[in-house]
C-alpha cells in the first residue's frame, strides 16, 4: 500500500540516485570542463536572468568557470567521501561492536574505553583536529571522517549483539557445534543489518555536510578539486555581486542531504516497529 | 558526591587519551612546523636552534610529559602566531563563544519546544506533517550556507543587521565578564547593548536552527511517548480537562527528556560554533581555532582542541547532574 513512508523512500531514493548519476556520469553530463577558465565570461549570471549567457545555465564564477559543470563534478567528492566513509567506518565499527558485544570481558572493556575517548569529543571537531594536522587531501579527509564516525556503528551494534547473544537461536547454533566466529557472522551479525542500514543512511547525510563544512573551512580536499563546500567558500567574497556562486552549491548540498535524510526516515519507519506504532 | 568523584576520576584516562592522540597527530603531521614558521630563508642552524628552544628535538614521550606537567599548572605556553600566552587568548575569546552558545540555545528552545509539542498533540494531522517537514529541512540545512544566505538577504539586500564582528567599531564596553550583552547592561550602556544584540542575532539564529531541528523531533517523540502512558489515561478518566492533562501531566513529564537532549546538544553547539564564528567573523574560540590552523600555529591548535574536549566533558557532566536533579528516579551512577 502506498503510504507517506514509502513516499519518503521513493523521493529520498530518487535524490540519492541522482547524486550517483551525477557523480558517475560527470564527464558526460557536464556541459563544460569544470576547470576551464574563460576570463571574458567571468561572473556571468544564470541563463534566465537579463544578462545571462545561454552557454552557462547556472552562470560562471570569478574565473569564468561554468557553475553547473563544477556542481556536477562536485557531487563526485560528496559521493566518494560519503560512500567511502560510511563503508569503512561501518566495517570497523561493526567489527569492533560485534566482537566486543559477543565476547564481552576484556575485549569489551578495551573497545568500550577506546569508544569513550572518541565519544568524549564532538564528531566534527575530531575531523577538524585530524585535518588540521594531516593537511588537505581526499584520503586524509576520508580517514578523518571515518575515524570520527566508526564509534556510532560500534555502539549500536554492540548493544544489539549484547541482546542477540542471549537469544535461543544463538544458543541452538552453539549447541549444534557452531564455532563462535561462525555463530557471530552467520547468525548474530545479519540480525543487526536493519539498524546498520538506518545508521549508514543518516551517517551519509552527516558525512556529506561534514565534508562540505571542512572544505568550506579550507580543511577538505585540495582547492583545485571542485567541491560544493569550497565553491561556497570561494563564492562568499562575491556574495553581493554574484549571489549565484553561493546559492547553487548550497542548494546542491541541501537537496542531497534532505533526500538522504528522507530516505533514512523512511527506512527507520519501516525497520522500527516501535515507531510504526507511534504513527 | 561519590558519583561525581567517580565521573571525574573516570574522565582522567579519557582526557589523557585525547591529549596523547592530539600530541601524536601533531608529530606525525607532514611538514615541520619550525620550517613552516621560519620560512624558506631559514638556515639549518636557525631551524636547529628553534627546534631546541621549543624542545622539539627531545623524544616525544618527554615532550608529552612536559606538556602535561605544564598543563596541570595552567601554563600552555605561548601562541606562535599571536606571540601571547595561550590562556590569555582563550580567556579573551571564550566569553564570545559562551554568549553565542547561550543565544543559540534560546533560539532553539523558542522554535523547537512549541513546534515539537504542538506536532505531537496534533499528531498525524496536516500541521504535524508540516512541523516535521520543517524539522527535516532544518536538519538538512548546512548551517554555514544558512549563515551566508542570511548575510546576503538580511545584511546585504535589506541592510537590517550587521554581518560581521561582535560589536560596532568605536563602541567600547568596559570588560567585567566579557559577555558584551551582560557587561553593557551592567554599565547601563544601551547603545552597546543594542549593537551587541544586533551582531549576535544572525550567528545565533544560524547556529540555533540546526539544534532546533533536532530538538523538535525529540520533543515530538517524547510527548508522544508520555501521551501513551497509563497515567495519562487515568488523568483523562478522572475527568480532567484536556488543557490540564496537557500542561500538568504530559508536558511536565516530557520536559525531562527535552531538557536533557538540549543539554547534550551543547556539545554539538561547540562544533557548530567553529563554522558559524568563521562565517560571521565572530571572535570566539572557534574562530581562533581556524585562525591557528591557517597560520599553522600547532601549539595553539593543540591546546584549543584539548580545551574543546574538556568543555564538552564538563558540559556533559553538568547535564548528567541536572538530569538526576530534575528526575530523582535517575541515579548518576
Amino acid at each position: 500500500m502506498f503510504s507517506i513512508r514509502f513516499l519518503k523512500i521513493w523521493v529520498g531514493g530518487a535524490i540519492l540516485a541522482l547524486l550517483f548519476v551525477c557523480g558517475l556520469g560527470a564527464p558526460w553530463l557536464a556541459p563544460h570542463d569544470p576547470q576551464a577558465q574563460t576570463l571574458e565570461d567571468r561572473l556571468k549570471p544564470p541563463r534566465w536572468t537579463e544578462s545571462g549567457s545561454p552557454a552557462y545555465l547556472l552562470g560562471t564564477d570569478n574565473l569564468g568557470r561554468d557553475m553547473l559543470s563544477r556542481i556536477i563534478y562536485g557531487s563526485r567528492i560528496s559521493l566518494l567521501v560519503g560512500m567511502a566513509t560510511v563503508v569503512l567506518a561501518g566495517l570497523i565499527g561493526c567489527a569492533l561492536g560485534a566482537t566486543s558485544g559477543y565476547f564481552g570481558n576484556a575485549t569489551d572493556e578495551i573497545v568500550s574505553k577506546i569508544s569513550e575517548i572518541f565519544l568524549a569529543f564532538p564528531f566534527l571537531l575530531i575531523a577538524i583536529a585530524i585535518m588540521a594536522f594531516l593537511g588537505q587531501g581526499v584520503v586524509n579527509l576520508i580517514f578523518a571522517l571515518m575515524l570520527s564516525r566508526w564509534v556510532q556503528y560500534c555502539r549500536v551494534v554492540r548493544g544489539e549483539v549484547l541482546s542477540l547473544r542471549e537469544r535461543d537461536f544463538v544458543t541452538a547454533a552453539k549447541a549444534l557445534g557452531g564455532r563462535d566466529f561462525y555463530v557471530l557472522l552467520r547468525h548474530v551479525v545479519p540480525n543487526t543489518f536493519s539498524s546498520i542500514t538506518v545508521i549508514a543512511t543518516f551517517a551519509m547525510a552527516v558525512v556529506i555536510i561534514a565534508e562540505a563544512s571542512l572544505s568550506f573551512l579550507g580543511l577538505g580536499v585540495p582547492v583545485h578539486i571542485p567541491t560544493w563546500g569550497s565553491m561556497l567558500s570561494e563564492g562568499r567574497s562575491y556574495i553581493n555581486r554574484a549571489p549565484w556562486l553561493t546559492i547553487f552549491p548550497g542548494l546542491a548540498i541541501f537537496v542531497t542531504v534532505f533526500g538522504i535524510n528522507l530516505l533514512g526516515d523512511g527506512l527507520r519507519d519501516i525497520f522500527d516497529p516501535k515507531l510504526r506504532r507511534q504513527r | 558526591m561519590n558519583a561525581i568523584r567517580r565521573r571525574l576520576l573516570g574522565a582522567i584516562p579519557v582526557l589523557l587519551g585525547i591529549s596523547f592522540l592530539i600530541f601524536l597527530l601533531m608529530h606525525i603531521a607532514p611538514g615541520d612546523p619550525v620550517t613552516l614558521l621560519l620560512g624558506d630563508d631559514a638556515t639549518p642552524e636557525d631551524i636547529a636552534r628553534t627546534r631546541h628552544e621549543w624542545g622539539l628535538d627531545r623524544p616525544i614521550v618527554v615532550q608529552y610529559w612536559e606538556f602535561l606537567t605544564r598543563a596541570v599548572t595552567g601554563d600552555f605556553g605561548r601562541s606562535l602566531k599571536f606571540n601571547e600566552p595561550v590562556m590569555k587568548l582563550v580567556a579573551e575569546r571564550l566569553p564570545a563563544t559562551i554568549e553565542l552558545g547561550v543565544a543559540s540555545m534560546m533560539v532553539a528552545i523558542v522554535i523547537a519546544i512549541p513546534l515539537g509539542v504542538y506536532s505531537a498533540i496534533k499528531h498525524n494531522s496536516l500541521l504535524d506533517h508540516a512541523g516535521m517537514s520543517v524539522a527535516l529541512i532544518g536538519v538538512s540545512l548546512p548551517n554555514f550556507w544558512l549563515g551566508i544566505m542570511l548575510i546576503y538577504f538580511l545584511g546585504g539586500q535589506l541592510n537590517l543587521l550587521p554581518v560581521a564582528g561582535r560589536i560596532e567599531y568605536g563602541i567600547d564596553v568596559r570588560p567585567i565578564t566579557r559577555l558584551y550583552l551582560l557587561d553593557s547592561l551592567i554599565a547601563a550602556n544601551f547603545a552597546a547593548f543594542w549593537s551587541a544584540l544586533q551582531h549576535l542575532l544572525m550567528p545565533a539564529f544560524t547556529l540555533g536552527t540546526s539544534l532546533a531541528a533536532i530538538v523538535t523531533r525529540i520533543a515530538r517523540s517524547s510527548v508522544l511517548e508520555v501521551m501513551r502512558q497509563d497515567f495519562i489515561t487515568t488523568a483523562r478518566a478522572k475527568g480532567l480537562s484536556e488543557k490540564v492533562v496537557i500542561w500538568r501531566h504530559i508536558l511536565r513529564n516530557a520536559l525531562i527528556t527535552i531538557i536533557t537532549i538540549l543539554g547534550l546538544q551543547l556539545g554539538a553547539l561547540l562544533s557548530g560554533s567553529v563554522i558559524t564564528e568563521t562565517v560571521f567573523s565572530f571572535p570566539g574560540i572557534g574562530d581562533l581555532l581556524i585562525q591557528s590552523i591557517s597560520a599553522r600555529d600547532y601549539k595553539l591548535t593543540q591546546v584549543l582542541i584539548l580545551f574543546f574536549a574538556v568543555m564538552y566533558f564538563v558540559v556533559n557532566l553538568l547535564v548528567d547532574l541536572l538530569y538526576s536533579w530534575i528526575d530523582p528516579r535517575i541515579k548518576l551512577s
